[in-house]
């Protein structure tokens, strides 16, 4: 055992960073730091230059175009961008639909799609859940029926993140209504632009516009166009998910939320010091820095075990339990950091690039509105009542 | 010991129940906070008619003759509906410091009329560098002539746009965070050197930042002694802190019985999720959270004028560690509860929640009243 | 609403405490204050002076030989024989089966039990939980068969607090087999000296014995020890559960406990300073002290609803669930307090009054054999899950 980089892992670490400082702009990099939010053209110049580089699928094999790294450098890699301000890289296309298709695709599908994710050239989003089918996905009722050679697709989809900035979008609907609920569904890759398909927003608590409604008014889906077998795409759906659960921890992002929270601290005057002054804050901070050492640790096994052969089990779901539990930990102390100044809605600032002051320090405009939004971390992908059902399921035997 | 409501105070509670159903629909809530003003002057208009601006005072002030369980009865139904009227920072802080300590000629000018609903006001006493120590004011009054003059920064000031009298926190003597050289004083809202950014604040009530660029005010303008302001401050925010807490309790109930009735129709697995265990519990202990607050909200509203001020200050302290634990509580568990809809801006429960959070926030967090509870527990 | 006593309210506080003065034997007193373990005697001296002063069954009412008092003076008791350092009624025969006796038993019955239960010149236990029905008490399968006018009794009872000093049990047995759960269930009243009874100890923990399990093996209990009709015994015990949830909150005792830790914390250095004055620590304690006071307000809340005339509800469940997690907090923070003292574990002293010189201060010894016997509050007298289970469908609806 040792924890220590061998000197090929540090030279890597050292070109990531050298690739980050080169490619990421510095207004993105700024928006990470200060907590606000980007728009499409941010993410999408920094996921065009890592495709550039043949980085954005890092996590693929190089069969696939990916790099085909180790656990260890991917590691780094996520842990090198994070602390260097790169934005997230968005999983719809490379962490989901990509490896769905080079795992149950047809060759025909692999060269048509594979090459817009690896260069983000195109931008995926997900169609899974449906208002009566959230945590019990399997509920679903977007219906395809098939005529020829094509399925006309009808329902609706909801929580579809960034739908409104995407060009494809993989669903999970369902072909045969007669099949028990898990049976029955397939997954259709649909091109956004077909007839039929519109987009409504959801604004969120915080004011924000992430996530939308999907509507499915008769819209035509070549047959191609379904990856694996008709009635076979929970199989798809299980893979996804187990793929997805790894890196939904965010540790690199907690880590670095941690380490800004200390700098506000180290900034926040209290009784003519600043609140790190404060023992009882600076104890609540450290009680939340080793919730994610222990965390860390924790996914550091589970990669070990990966670079041993071993495949990620259903463990792995308590790292997102307590991930999310950790981001909204982290969101919280900082907006309670803030004090009084959390409490004027800045919308101008945190959505719009405006030029204005802000009203109190800098780091003030996203603190609750940033907040409000990570509750969504213990509800999506799963909700956290829902992984521990799975934990006590899969791993205990109750 | 009689901890039971008087038919006056039934009465009361009705009344208020009865106002916020039917002014504060949630649809009608969305609509008043985009309102230029962020309130309504007609609901105004009708607190005054029903007494409430004045219930709290003293008959001799021209109030009613009331007190603190008035003043939480009303909040707490506030807290139901999110009500927006600037309530707390007209009646609670601005009236209830001019009838501590106003002259008969204050009393006169600016209680009477704010009871009748014609003179709102707001409190600054926060600025960049105070967090929540009310002491730590560096905006500075200085003699001119017989008069004041007035210059610096407030921050987060609660209703300073509609206000018509503006209660400052100023220093006027000593040094920085001293608790000696503090005085109070009463700005018109439009003086001449005072200058305000507006805002809305996260949970859709209105704020502002003012700069104080030498406002002269005359010696009637003081409020209180000179430099002796900082007990009657503390006690007023006392005051807000406690009238807060009832209303924390309302949001508590309110976004307590949308999550039930959420949890009672939504269903997964074709079945209510509320036939969950794992929801059921959660639910209790949201239950069970809004006991303890209402209790420590009715324990903070009955002490809140005693004699000795070590008891009024731990009473608030205990009730705002409470209301901003259970509120967080609460908060947090609705949102889970009602899953992706909880973090909309579409139902109400995100708005409770918001409201509840930015109430931790107001007066000290949790963290900040417990460090207080524990000094004053420790001195005592 | 007031919060101050009456002049009446004054003037009883004042009797009931000149009366605990004058009656309360000083070494229970000292036993009591210092945490030390009771004796049977202990209990019975300090009980029998109250049953003399007509005040040991002060919740009955004045048809029964009760003080008929008010919820103030209910309130006012309890509390000034805590602050005085009482030791706690036990309820066995006070709050649990008197109540059911005067409520369900026969004119016989009540002229045979209650005058030994107000005087305490009999001592009771509780038979209810057996091996395989603890939460699940319905499913209890102790027999009990008529012949003639007797019952023949076999099987067995535990967690049973205090039998190795009983006169009389009160125990629910099954007398229909056939019936559903909660149906076939009957109330005995069994003398402990009856032949076949045997009593097994279990020892708990922290090392002491407290609880016992009990045995029937071909008992034989006259039907005349039946209260209510046969097959009705669970109204009995449903009756009695919803009567020992208000005073099970135990307030005055966590009041004491609170003022108890706070001396000890002002006896404890920490950094050439009393404990109390590290700051992290105080706020423990601060917090501790709200959440008493939160709990004692909503028990009074309830004590006015009474006084005007309602019942306490099924919600008074949540102050068994509050109650018992700060009666566990107060003897966690009282360990914390006594630090590596708490280590040295002496028997001798801590059961049997010895005259051994303690390790470390003489409070030390007890702090963690408390804690780990706290434990059990929150499972005993339906566990918090089983109280949250009664509150989520008799409250909630759910």
């Amino acid at each position: 055992m040792d924890l220590a980089l061998t000197p090929e892992h540090q030279a890597f670490a050292d070109e990531v960073r050298d690739f980050a400082r080169q490619n990421l702009s510095p207004a993105t990099r700024e928006k990470t730091f200060s907590g606000k939010h980007y728009d499409k053209a941010d993410h999408v110049e920094w996921q065009k230059a890592l495709g550039r580089k043949g980085w954005l699928p890092y996590t693929w094999p190089k069969k696939y175009g990916g790099p085909g790294w180790d656990v260890t450098r991917r590691f780094l890699f996520e842990n090198v961008l994070a602390e260097e301000g790169a934005p997230r890289i968005i999983p719809f296309g490379v962490k989901m639909v990509g490896p769905v298709i080079y795992t149950f695709g047809t060759d025909e599908q692999k060269e048509r799609f594979l090459p817009g994710i690896r260069s983000s050239e195109v931008a995926w989003c997900q169609g899974y859940s449906e208002p009566g089918a959230g945590s019990d996905l399997a509920n679903l009722r977007t219906r395809a029926v098939r005529e020829g050679d094509h399925y006309i697709v009808n329902g609706q989809k909801t929580w579809t993140s960034f739908a409104h900035w995407a060009d494809w979008i993989f669903c999970l609907v369902r072909t045969n209504p007669d099949a028990k609920p898990q049976e029955g569904i397939s997954f259709l890759l649909i091109d956004m632009k077909t007839p039929g398909v519109s987009v409504r927003p959801i604004i969120m608590t915080d004011g924000a516009h992430h996530v939308n409604d999907v509507f499915l008014d008769n819209v035509k889906v070549p047959v191609a166009n379904r990856i694996g077998k008709e009635g076979e795409g929970w199989t798809c759906a299980k893979f996804l998910l187990a793929n997805e659960r790894l890196g939904i921890a965010e540790v690199p992002a907690s880590k670095r939320g941690v380490r800004s929270l200390r700098d506000i601290a180290r900034t926040e005057p209290q009784d003519g010091r600043t609140l790190a002054d404060d023992p009882a804050f600076v104890a609540q901070i450290a009680d939340i820095d080793l919730q994610v050492q222990a965390l860390e640790m924790s996914e550091l096994r589970a990669l070990s075990t990966m670079a041993l052969g071993g495949a990620p089990g259903p463990e792995v779901s308590t790292l997102k339990i307590r991930g999310s539990e950790i981001q909204q930990r982290i969101a919280e102390l900082t907006m309670e950091a803030v004090g009084e100044y959390a409490q004027p809605y800045q919308p101008g600032m945190l959505f719009h690039d405006t030029n204005e002051t802000p009203i109190g320090p800098d780091h003030a405009v996203p603190a609750a509105p940033r907040y409000f939004n990570m509750r969504k971390t213990s509800i999506y992908g799963g909700s956290n009542e829902i992984q521990k059902n799975i934990v006590s399921k899969m791993v205990l035997g109750l | 010991m009689d901890l039971s409501l008087s038919d006056e105070q039934k009465q009361l509670q009705d009344a208020a129940e009865r106002f916020v159903r039917d002014k504060y629909a949630f649809e009608n809530r969305r609509k008043i906070a985009a309102t230029e003003k962020g309130w309504l002057p007609e609901n105004w208009a009708q607190m005054a008619e029903l007494g409430w601006l004045g219930m709290s005072f003293k008959e001799e002030d021209g109030g009613y003759g009331g007190g603190p369980i008035e003043t939480m009865i009303v909040m707490e139904q506030f807290g139901k509906g999110l009500v927006l009227e600037p309530f707390l920072p007209t009646v609670v802080l601005g009236g209830g410091m001019i009838a501590a300590v106003g002259s008969a000629a204050q009393k006169e000018a600016l209680l009477a009329p704010m009871i009748e609903g014609k003179k709102q006001f707001a409190f600054a006493w926060l600025e960049r560098q105070s967090r929540y120590n009310l002491a730590d004011v560096s905006l500075k009054a200085t003699k001119e002539g017989s008069g004041w003059s007035l210059s610096g920064h407030k921050g987060v000031v609660y209703n300073a746009a509609s206000a018509d009298q503006i209660i400052v926190l100023a220093r006027t003597a000593g040094s920085a965070r001293e608790e000696k050289g503090l005085t109070l004083f009463v700005v018109d809202g439009n003086a001449k050197g005072l200058s305000r950014r507006d805002y809305p604040t996260q949970d859709s009530l209105r704020a502002s930042e003012l700069t104080f660029d030498k406002v002269s005010v005359g010696a009637d303008a003081v409020l209180g002694t000179v430099d002796g302001a900082f007990p009657v401050a503390e006690d007023a925010v006392d005051r807000a802190i406690v009238a807060l807490c009832a209303e924390a309790t309302g949001c508590m109930d309110a976004v307590n019985a949308a999550t039930l009735e959420y949890i009672k129709t939504r269903k997964q697995f074709g079945v209510p999720i509320g036939k969950f265990q794992v929801l059921q519990h959660r639910m209790v202990d949201c239950f069970t959270n809004a006991q303890e607050a209402r209790s420590m909200t009715l324990m903070a509203s009955l002490k809140i004028e005693d004699k000795d001020p070590v008891v009024r200050h731990k009473a608030a302290s205990g009730a705002k560690v409470q209301i901003g634990k259970s509120g967080k509580f609460c908060g947090q568990s609705a949102v889970q509860m009602h899953g992706g809809m909880g973090v909309t801006d579409e139902l109400s429960v995100s708005h409770y929640f918001k409201r509840l959070t930015m109430i931790d926030l107001m007066f000290g967090t949790q963290q900040h009243h417990l460090t207080r509870y524990s000094n004053l527990a420790m001195a005592a | 609403m007031d919060l101050a006593f009456t002049a009446e309210e004054q003037k009883f506080a004042d009797e009931v405490r000149a009366f605990v003065k004058a009656n309360l034997p000083a070494d229970v007193r000292d036993k009591v204050k210092n945490g030390k373990h009771l004796g049977r005697d202990d209990y019975m001296r300090w009980q029998q002076a109250l049953g003399k002063k007509g005040w040991l069954v002060y919740t009955w009412p004045k048809k029964y030989g009760g003080p008929g008092f008010t919820p103030a003076q209910r309130y006012i008791f309890e509390n000034v024989c805590a602050e005085e350092y009482a030791p706690g009624i036990i309820p066995f025969g006070t709050k649990m089966v008197g109540p059911v006796i005067y409520t369900f038993g026969s004119e016989e019955q009540k002229q045979k039990y209650l005058p030994a239960i107000r005087e305490s010149t009999v001592w009771w236990c509780q038979g209810y939980s057996e091996p395989g029905s603890g939460s699940d008490l319905a499913s209890l399968r102790t027999k009990a068969e008529k012949q003639g006018d007797h019952y023949i009794v076999n099987g067995s009872k535990t967690w049973n607090t205090m039998g190795h000093w009983a006169d009389w049990i009160f125990c629910l047995v099954r007398t229909d087999s056939k019936a559903k759960p909660q149906e076939g269930i009957s109330f005995l009243l069994i003398d402990m000296k009856t032949p076949g009874i045997t009593v097994k100890p279990i020892i708990m923990a922290d090392g002491g014995h407290e609880v016992n399990e009990v045995f029937f093996d071909n008992v034989k209990v006259p039907v005349a020890n039946l209260v209510g009709k046969e097959n009705e015994g669970w109204t009995c015990a449903k009756f009695l559960l919803a009567n020992e949830r208000l005073g099970i909150a135990a307030v005055p005792q966590s009041k004491r406990g609170v003022e108890a830790l706070k001396d000890i914390a002002r006896a404890e250095q920490d950094n050439g300073k009393p404990l109390i004055e590290n700051p992290g620590f105080a706020e423990k304690i601060a917090d501790l002290e709200i959440q008493v006071t939160a709990l004692e307000f909503t028990e009074l809340r309830v004590l006015s609803q009474m006084a005007q005339g309602g019942q306490p509800g099924p919600e008074v469940s949540g102050l068994k669930i509050r109650g018992s997690e700060i009666q566990q907090r107060i003897t966690e923070l009282t360990m914390e307090a006594v630090g590596e003292y708490a280590a040295p574990y002496l028997p001798g002293l801590l059961w049997h009054g010895s005259n051994e010189e303690p390790v470390g201060p003489e409070y030390a010894h007890l702090a963690a054999p408390r804690y780990f016997n706290t434990r059990k509050t929150t499972i005993y007298g339906g566990s918090n899950e089983i109280q949250k289970g009664i509150i989520s469908k008799m409250v909630l609806g759910l």
